[in-house]
């Protein structure tokens, strides 16, 4: 068993980005996640690992940072909440576009604008629609737990390096400010530059005369070239689709009724299905862990079986659209949440389920 | 067994620091525990609260607007969160600046002199470890010797030295908690 | 009189021949037609970064960062590892890239439009941090690729697409002389502006680029070279008539020779 530890989610971002053997971590402060950037200027991990901490002096800065460090198949992240991850958004295109593994770590806070410092997941749109520029996409993670603010550090970069894809990791502000027992993982090493070499023969990593030059770049002027590259990518994201879909159900056997949320919602709509249970209602929980690729599949099989789903989320309804996508008319799906950094309680959700999907027409 | 607490008083009062060593001593009992501060600019100055679960099973929602205890440490916070008691559930406040005592009638009500007991000691941060002595005298859900593992976990080690004084605290509130109200 | 063919008087064979060469291409070069107009500095200035990489042994530890811009191709035509930024970004992409790779030798190859306008914030930083790279940076005072519109590095007066009754400096504000601010910055060990359009200026080029790289090696900070080009496309002049207007309109504006050299400082 690993070390266990009383963690916030940021500070277990932190330290799961040391013990993974990740080579460098580009960042800007901003509320609601800077004691990521905190936590590992106080732990010098470089002293540790060797690892790379750097304030850059923006958020447009860090991404890039990110994309020539990933570019030279190093492990690299950066983390920022909402305002920073638009100005992020460029870079994640060009990065998707070059095909560099990294990791990006989002703790939402309200919106749009400047909003709110406090948690919301109104940026669902943002990770799993683009957000940048092109046809691409990111992998995105939805930890519900500080455990797996860290587990997830580990699994984004396995994935990432394992597709050549940038991975989202997208909590919220409740999952970043929490504190909950952690059980670590043991330290792995980074890996050496010959590692590397050996193991991504596509990272610029300088010219020996052995091999063809190395050339990290989204360009293709001819169309036809372009084209053809695009559709490499969607190939690429179908195998994705079919391999790293992630979810968990809790009590969707006998279900009559189902809540559809993922992290902090996903915690909260947990308490839910428990009051409801206690009521005698027959409520599940279907929690999306990777937001894209969405966990339609299981969702459209589910729906055959309800007589309805409430989407709950801390945003104006932006997952419900993949859940109707997934349910095509076969159930009623409603939305339940809050909006701007308010953060819903478990009776309010229950009392939108009976009067929205259970007593609703 | 599940216990979901609300602690919520002044910064400063060592509101969050009770938390997380009460959350640390349930990972020493192998507990599943969650603490969730209320955070933002609140955190300078104003009110501090912070919600704390102990619990054999997975913990579900952190965030929670009825509580089975409730340590109360100034009168916002008494406003607020009396009524967020359930039924037969604990309130535990200090009376020092409370101007409006509690009134329910169906809760277990208790209090403890900390503020007073502090200035007694002449260690005004011994406050909320008293306070803390006073709620495991109550509800005596973790082992004081999960307490003191907790506190070591959560105190750097250059604060290691305070950790004596913690435990007077802890003591002097398990004797000095009075019952004001207690429902069968 | 009988026709005198020109393959009979000058053999190809003898051109060819090994002891015949006066120039040969450096290996840091591929073989693809650069696709710069002809008459414009950027095919010289890739020659001699390469050049410089070849003769110090050091190409196959070097990484390349293009931009945005008129080289934005510059990795189809130097045989090295490259990357490729977005616009304004390589001093960012450089700083992460040479972060993790300390060892490894980092340059960015930016115009002025790159480098001095949209990404102003992040050459000012890296050059502040003192990165240990090299900056290359061609000012040709105008956005050629995108068709000749107004740059930061502009001269007062000068007409572009986009400042057609010429820059304003009122309304448009002043060209930018970004060289001059990087120098004033802890950062940067050594900075100086070059040209590119006679041999002479090409072999003074070619050492300060060198003495950027020795700088990289004695891992000294960041070197910043300013090379100021012609764009006869951008400018609609020919390539002679626009090395003229170069030497009279944009060097009195930005004059060629160092502004810092660390070294020489620490003599004095």
């Amino acid at each position: 068993m690993g070390e266990l530890r009383l963690m916030k989610g940021n500070e277990a971002i932190a330290e799961a980005a040391i013990r993974s053997g990740v080579d460098a971590y580009y960042g800007y402060p901003i509320t609601p996640q800077s004691e990521i950037l905190e936590y590992l200027m106080s732990e010098e991990p470089y002293k540790r690992t060797g690892m790379v901490v750097l304030q850059a002096e923006s958020e447009i800065a860090s991404v890039n940072m990110v994309y020539g460090a990933g570019a030279g198949g190093k492990k690299a992240m950066t983390t920022s909440s909402s305002p920073g991850i638009s100005l992020m958004q460029e870079g994640l295109s060009y990065i998707a576009g070059a095909e560099i593994p990294c990791l990006i770590v989002n703790v939402v806070r309200g919106g749009p604008g400047l909003g709110t410092i406090q948690p919301s997941q109104s940026d669902y749109f943002q990770t799993t629609k683009g957000g940048g520029h092109g046809d691409y996409r990111l992998i995105a993670l939805a930890p519900a737990s500080v455990q797996e603010m860290s587990d997830f550090v580990k699994l984004g970069f396995e994935l990432a390096f394992k597709y050549r894809n940038p991975v989202m990791l997208q909590a919220d502000g409740v999952i970043g400010q929490m504190m909950e027992k952690v059980e670590l993982f043991d330290q792995m090493p980074r890996l050496t530059d010959q590692e590397i070499i050996a193991k991504y023969p596509w990272a610029t990593t300088g010219k020996p005369k052995s091999r063809e030059r190395n050339i990290i770049t989204s360009l293709d002027l001819e169309a036809l070239k372009q084209e053809e590259f695009n559709l490499h990518l969607q190939r690429k994201y179908k195998e994705v689709t079919e391999n790293e879909t992630r979810y968990e159900l809790v009590n969707c056997e006998d279900a009559e009724y189902l809540l559809v949320a993922y992290g902090s919602s996903a915690r909260i709509s947990l308490k839910t299905v428990q009051l409801a249970r206690e009521k005698g209602l027959k409520v599940g929980l279907v929690r999306p862990i990777t937001l894209w690729p969405f966990p339609s599949k299981i969702i459209s099989e589910l729906a055959d079986k309800v007589k309805g789903m409430l989407c709950v989320e801390m945003s104006a309804g932006q997952m419900i659209e993949d859940v109707i996508l997934a349910t095509l008319g076969k159930t009623k799906v409603l939305h339940y949440g809050r909006l701007g950094g308010v953060i819903p309680s478990p009776d309010e959700v229950l009392v939108a389920l009976e009067t929205q999907i259970i007593g609703g027409k | 067994m599940t216990e979901e607490i609300i602690i919520a008083g002044f910064g400063g009062q060592g509101v969050l620091s009770m938390g997380k060593m009460l959350a640390y001593s349930g990972i020493m009992q192998e507990q599943e525990v969650s603490w969730m501060p209320s955070y933002g600019p609140e955190m300078r100055g104003g009110t501090a609260n912070v919600t704390v679960i102990l619990s054999d099973q997975r913990i579900n929602s952190p965030i929670l607007n009825s509580f089975d205890t409730a340590i109360i440490l100034n009168q916002q916070s008494m406003d607020k969160f009396e009524k967020t008691v359930k039924p037969g559930g604990i309130l535990l406040y200090d009376t020092n600046g409370i101007t409006k005592h509690p009134t329910r009638k169906d809760i277990n009500i208790y209090v403890v002199e900390a503020a007073k007991e502090s200035a007694l000691m002449k260690s005004s941060k011994t406050f909320n470890m008293i306070v803390l002595g006073a709620y495991l005298k109550i509800r005596p859900i973790v082992e004081i010797e999960n307490v003191i593992k907790g506190i070591k976990k959560s105190l750097p080690e250059r604060h290691h030295h305070l950790i004596p004084m913690n435990v007077e605290g802890i003591n002097r509130g398990l004797e000095i908690v009075q019952i004001i109200n207690e429902v069968a | 009189m009988e026709d005198v063919k020109i393959e009979d008087v000058i053999k190809i064979e003898d051109i060819i021949k090994q002891e015949n060469l006066v120039f040969s291409k450096t290996k840091n070069l591929t073989d693809k037609t650069m696709s710069f107009c002809p008459g414009c500095g950027h095919g010289v200035a890739h020659r001699i970064t390469m050049e410089v990489l070849e003769e110090m042994g050091i190409s196959e530890d070097t990484i390349g960062i293009a931009p945005v811009g008129c080289s934005v191709l510059a990795y189809e035509f130097m045989n090295i590892d490259m990357q490729q930024a977005a616009h304004g970004r390589a001093p960012a992409v450089a700083t992460g890239l040479k972060r993790v790779y300390p060892d490894k030798y980092v340059f960015t190859y930016q115009g002025d439009g790159d480098l001095a306008a949209i990404g102003t914030g992040e050459t000012i930083h890296a050059c502040n941090r003192g990165e240990n790279i090299v900056i290359i940076f061609v000012n040709n005072g105008i956005y050629g690729m995108t068709g000749g519109q107004m740059a930061p590095t502009t001269l007062a007066g000068m007409k572009t697409s986009t400042s057609p009754y010429g820059r304003d400096v009122e309304t448009m504000g002043a060209p930018l002389k970004i060289t001059e601010v990087v120098a004033l910055l802890p950062g940067t060990c050594y900075v100086t502006r070059q040209s590119v359009h006679t041999p002479g200026n090409v072999r003074k080029a070619k050492k300060a680029i060198r003495k950027a790289f020795e700088n990289q090696k004695a891992k000294k900070g960041l070197s910043f070279i300013e090379i100021v080009s012609n764009c006869n496309s951008g400018w609609k002049m020919t390539p002679v008539d626009s090395n003229k207007w170069m030497e009279e309109n944009m060097f009195p504006f930005y004059p060629l020779g160092d502004i810092k050299d660390e070294f020489k400082l620490l003599q004095k």
